[in-house]
């Protein structure tokens, strides 16, 4: 994962609510086994819509519970091979959220009046150290959780993280191996 | 100090603080692929192949097909036969397309008896919820997730907050599992659990037996809760008991499961199930809900707005004049043999409405075999209803299964978003028995009054 630190530019608008993972990414494109590739395939119904415009821009501004449906990949994939870097909304589904914090795809809550202004102002910067999205008229603070912000700060891979832990697993596996059948037994 | 199931599951499997061991890891070929790629990139190898279980699922043809090899798709197959290979490569047990096991991932895991209270368990999809119904602590997890599992077998979490549903009264003649999860997530919203693991309590959630459990746990994730779960009783311990994959006699320790009396959740919601009746989406999400005896309701806003456009729907238009082209009995959420005897009974002796395209699509191989041994396919096919083979199928048609565009379906799955089982396709979200009578009338029709 690289580094995300500063992600400054334009904003790119969609101003809908529960916008799910089947609309950015629908099932057909599921079934490729690379990791590449999605971004042509980003909202695929909906591009087809008469007026949709969304330009490929660092970020993305949209309306609450965004990223809602299925744990699919593919859709923080595709939203990161399109070109944005950060997604701004009011609120996220927690797995779609967690998705993106693994790929160093900016998710970014703020207040619903924050993320209208930041749509009306159409450019921005994220500042992810200083937790801050200033755009003109305003400058909003954003929570993360620490740990998530210092990992995406530096592009820490988690598996590696976890893997100097390894005597902690080896040693809880030890102590409370679970007794029955396993998976292999079946 | 009292603590609640989900701290007590949470805190058995804290490996380090944010670190958390993983039981089961369920695994199928539509999220997995990539994260194998990883592994082998990164040259690390699976850490507990005896604690994971792969299924094909997602992307298999219900038309009895027995080997990928058969599968016409080529993405499809090309999948499928991935998800062996990886298999094969790292030693993990696989109950592929062909095999007497194999069936929607949901339904395996329970059905093999792997799937066990106070577990940990997750999967890269989000109905891993359904899990919950045991009393373990079971999410949806990304493909990145996926590899961290395969490679640590644990995951990096922050402890979700806690909230609990609590029903009373009694559901009603007619009134399901899944009307209740629908009318939750109708009086929550698509939100009102993010950031949360639910427990399911009260009377009523007693009452339901491990499949209606299943059903309101799988739909959680409809509410935005990260997990969902029901404390393990009598009910849960002669289910699991005895399975191929489950101890054969009670662990002491699954007593225990519960939440103590005087626990402290950060939510609370209280849910009168009494009030409850046969649920219908009318939208595009499954919060845009009624009672079957209500209207198509005016649109509050935009979003409504949007959604009835693409449903064709005009407010004010009774629920039981909405008539339909396809009906879908299937999915992770009402695939199991109960929710299957409950269908057979309604259409027994009936027929399906001419011009409707009705389908049965058992969650698993086991269920299908059960379902045939009970005759209940006989009752199916007699009535017109076609009795495919075990899959996800078109609860979000990977497979061959979908809907024409402006087709209108009732369908026992899981999510109406635009689109979902097939572009332009348009999807009400009901009970099994729901939507059995929907097939043969055609049109929708309140379950308790009809005859």
């Amino acid at each position: 994962m690289n580094p995300v630190q500063v992600i400054e530019g334009r904003v790119s608008v969609l101003d809908r609510a529960d916008v799910d993972t089947d609309q950015i990414i629908p099932k057909q494109f599921l079934k490729r086994v690379e990791r590449t590739g999605f971004g042509e395939f980003l909202f695929h119904d909906w591009a087809k819509e008469p007026g949709w415009d969304l330009p490929s821009a660092p970020i993305l501004a949209a309306g609450r519970n965004f990223g809602c449906g299925s744990s699919r990949e593919h859709a923080p994939w595709a939203l990161q091979d399109y070109g944005f870097a950060a997604v701004v909304a009011p609120s996220f589904a927690d797995i779609f959220y967690s998705n993106c914090t693994k790929i160093g795809l900016l998710p970014v809550v703020l207040a619903d009046d924050e993320v209208r202004a930041l749509m009306d102002a159409g450019e921005a910067r994220i500042d992810l150290d200083a937790q801050t999205v200033s755009f003109a008229g305003g400058e909003a603070r954003f929570e993360i959780d620490q740990e998530t912000k210092r990992r995406l700060l530096n592009g820490l891979d988690d598996i590696g993280l976890t893997l100097q832990s390894a005597d902690a697993i080896e040693a809880y596996e030890a102590e409370r191996e679970r007794s029955g059948p396993v998976t292999t037994a079946l | 100090m009292p603590s609640t199931l989900f701290d007590k599951i949470w805190e058995s499997h804290e490996v380090a603080p944010g670190l958390v061991y993983i039981d089961l890891h369920l695994v199928h070929e539509v999220t997995s692929p990539q994260a194998f790629d990883g592994l082998r990139l990164a040259g690390r190898t699976v850490r507990r192949p005896d604690r994971t279980l792969a299924t094909a699922d997602h992307n298999v043809p219900t038309d009895g097909s027995t080997a990928a090899a058969q599968i016409r798709d080529k993405l499809s197959r090309v999948q499928v036969e991935t998800l062996e290979r990886n298999c094969r490569e790292f030693g993990i047990p696989i109950h592929s397309i062909g095999s007497a096991n194999q069936g929607i991932v949901h339904v395996i895991g329970p059905e093999l008896g792997v799937t066990q209270p106070g577990m940990t368990i997750v999967c890269g999809d989000s109905h891993t919820s359904t899990h919950g119904a045991f009393g373990a602590l079971a999410f949806g997890i990304g493909t990145s997730e996926v590899e961290h599992v395969l490679a640590t077998q644990t995951l990096q979490q922050q402890k979700p907050r806690s909230m609990r549903i609590s029903y009373s009264g009694e559901l009603g003649f007619g009134v399901t599992a899944k009307d209740l999860a629908l009318g939750t997530i109708g009086r929550i919203g698509t939100s009102g659990g993010v950031g949360h693991v639910i427990e399911y309590a009260g009377a009523p959630i007693r009452e339901l037996s491990m499949e209606g459990r299943m059903t309101v746990c799988n739909m959680t994730i409809e509410g935005g809760g990260r997990a969902g779960m029901i404390a393990p009783d009598e009910t849960t311990f002669e289910w699991v008991l005895g399975r191929a994959g489950a101890p054969a006699e009670l662990p002491e320790e699954w007593r225990g499961l519960s939440t103590d009396e005087g626990a402290a959740f950060d939510t609370e919601v209280e849910i009168d199930a009494s009030a409850i009746s046969p649920q219908v989406t009318w939208g595009t999400t499954p919060a845009q809900v009624t009672d079957v005896t209500g209207t198509v309701p005016e649109p509050g806003d935009e979003s409504e707005e949007r959604a009835l456009a693409y449903m064709d729907l005009e407010p004010g238009t009774p629920i039981a004049e909405i008539r339909l082209d396809r009906v879908f009995i299937g999915s992770c959420t009402n695939s199991r043999i109960g929710d299957l005897r409950a269908a057979a009974e309604v259409v027994k002796g009936r027929r399906v409405a001419s011009g409707v395209d009705a389908m049965v699509v058992p969650g698993s191989q086991m269920v299908k075999a059960q379902a045939e041994a009970e005759g209940l396919d006989e009752v199916f096919r007699a009535a017109g209803f076609d009795w495919r083979s075990a899959g996800c199928s078109m609860c979000l048609g990977m497979n061959p299964d979908t809907l024409a565009p402006g087709e209108r379906c009732a369908s026992t799955s899981n999510r109406n978003f635009e689109g979902r089982q097939g572009r332009g396709g348009r999807t009400h979200l009901v009970s099994p028995q729901m939507a059995a009578a929907a097939a043969v009338e055609g049109r929708f029709v309140d379950i308790r009054s009809w005859s």
